[in-house]
């Protein structure tokens, strides 16, 4: 999963991010800054098992807080759950 | 009771986006009924509908958007507008502020969607969101949380006359110490799903002209059309400094009452309701201007309203109008638009007609405004609505 795939779903599981200018790199911006809240991200892990085949727990997705975090523990766990 | 004012409204109905579209439209004649177009009807017996026309991207953020109902959407749309149309008024620490709407219906058409995923993809597939877009209190909260208010907040539910219910609901709520209430109603149900529930009812029209369907008290009645859309009005303490001089007029007098069971020799509440909300206003109903009925538009219901209308004011004792005919019933929204026609018809002096009707049968007994609007001064009017299993409400407005 790449940083362009979770900005495609979060744009479309939440609609835009707030206030993010084009080429600004995202990995290290909190969701809570981009205006992401847990329910926007439980909606994005939903749509990422779909695609990505891996399993993120609530409790889990409440821990990453950055892109970075989120798509490090995508990455490493493709196929599985977590 | 604290005297509470309108001072700001907005509208998005069938015929008419934004107030004064909507008025223009109303006294203009331009309906906004027509063939329904949100999925092939070819099979179902009732095809016409009274449809809100407008891209909600333009109008509110692409956040929004994955988390909300057409009903929703429409709804934050009104709130905008009124907010937008109440001048200033709202400037004010978050908790002198409130949210108390109407819905009938819930999130339909987001409902329908995410059970259509459950049933072929899986519970995952359904959309979080799912959580809260279907609920009657959505509304309410989404507008509380899009404009920071915090205040005393409720939903009411009572199939078309929980608009007018929210109206009285929100005046107590100012008269209980919160300065300024957003209020009214606005509904949507045109999925499948929905439009099943709409016809359910066995009143709606079958017709297939929108010239000829929905004639409330007309001697050829034969069913309503539904709609979607509604209104959102902001209500102000009239003792807030300038709150007089932006308002439309005030909230003078509320009441609801419930209906007997089918089969009680007792009297249906509508007439009661009428009396008691003019009592509450501490008003006559000589001082009544004109009535905006309920207006069903089946014989059994437009005669038992027209009865109710003589009890109270005797054979043809007050102008009578149903401007609702050009944009159907829109459940919640249904009172809160008729409120807003109200209250311009205070501002210009003109009763709407209702339009299409031309036929009244002489045992009604009242005095339907009809062809065209009807210029007269307007200081009081008496909004009426009933909701299906029963409900009875009615709020009066007078200028402020």
């Amino acid at each position: 999963m790449t940083i362009e795939d979770l900005t495609r779903i979060l744009v479309e599981c939440a609609g835009a991010a707030d206030g993010v200018e084009a080429g600004t790199d995202l990995h290290d911006v909190a969701f809570e800054e981009l205006g992401y809240d847990s329910l926007a991200l439980m909606e994005t892990a939903a749509r990422t098992k779909d695609e990505f085949g891996v399993d993120l727990p609530d409790d889990v997705v409440a821990e990453l807080h950055t892109p970075r975090a989120y798509l490090e523990t995508v990455n490493k766990n493709i196929g599985e759950t977590v | 009771m604290t005297r509470t004012l309108v001072t700001g409204i907005g509208v998005v109905a069938p015929n008419g986006q934004g107030l004064d579209p909507y008025w223009e439209a109303t006294l203009e004649g331009r309906g906004g009924i027509g063939p329904l177009t949100r999925f092939d009807t070819t099979d179902y017996p009732a095809r016409l509908a009274g449809q809100v026309d407008i891209d909600p991207a333009e109008h509110l953020p692409s956040r929004l958007l994955p988390q909300t109902d057409v009903s929703t959407r429409l709804a934050l749309i009104a709130a905008d507008w009124a907010l937008a149309d109440a001048k200033g008024g709202t400037e004010r620490v978050d908790y002198d502020m409130g949210v108390v709407t109407a819905n009938a219906s819930g999130g339909f058409e987001f409902t329908h969607r995410e059970f259509k995923k459950l049933w072929t993809q899986g519970s995952s597939a359904v959309s979080v969101y799912e959580s809260f877009a279907w609920f009657y209190a959505v509304n309410t909260g989404q507008i509380s949380i899009r404009h920071g208010m915090r205040g005393p907040s409720s939903a009411l539910v009572a199939e078309q006359a929980g608009g007018l219910d929210a109206i009285g609901h929100a005046r107590r709520t100012v008269a209980r110490g919160t300065p300024l209430v957003v209020t009214g109603g606005v509904d949507s149900a045109f999925d499948p799903w929905g439009w099943v529930s709409h016809l359910s009812s066995g009143r709606v029209s079958t017709a297939t002209d929108p010239d000829r369907a929905y004639l409330p008290f007309d001697a050829h009645a034969d069913g309503y059309v539904p709609g979607e859309g509604g209104a959102i009005l902001v209500l102000e303490d009239a003792a807030t400094e300038g709150a007089v001089d932006r308002a439309y007029g005030a909230v003078a007098g509320y009441a609801s009452t419930f209906d007997p069971p089918p089969g009680s020799p007792r009297p249906p509440g509508l007439a009661r309701a009428a009396e008691a909300a003019l009592a509450d206003a501490g008003l006559a109903p000589q001082d009544v201007d004109v009535v905006f009925a309920d207006a069903a538009g089946t014989p059994d219901q437009d005669r038992a309203e027209a009865q109710a209308l003589r009890e109270v004011f005797g054979e043809r004792g007050v102008a009578v109008t149903a401007p609702k005919s050009l944009h159907g019933r829109l459940l919640s929204g249904g009172g809160p638009v008729d409120v807003a026609t109200a209250l311009m018809s205070i501002r210009d002096g003109v009763v709407p007609p209702t339009h299409k009707t031309s036929e009244v049968p002489a045992e009604y007994g009242i005095d339907l405004v009809r062809g065209a609007a009807r210029e007269q001064r307007v200081e009081c009017a008496l909004v009426l609505a009933r909701g299906r299993w029963g409900f009875n409400s009615a709020v009066v407005v007078t200028s402020a």
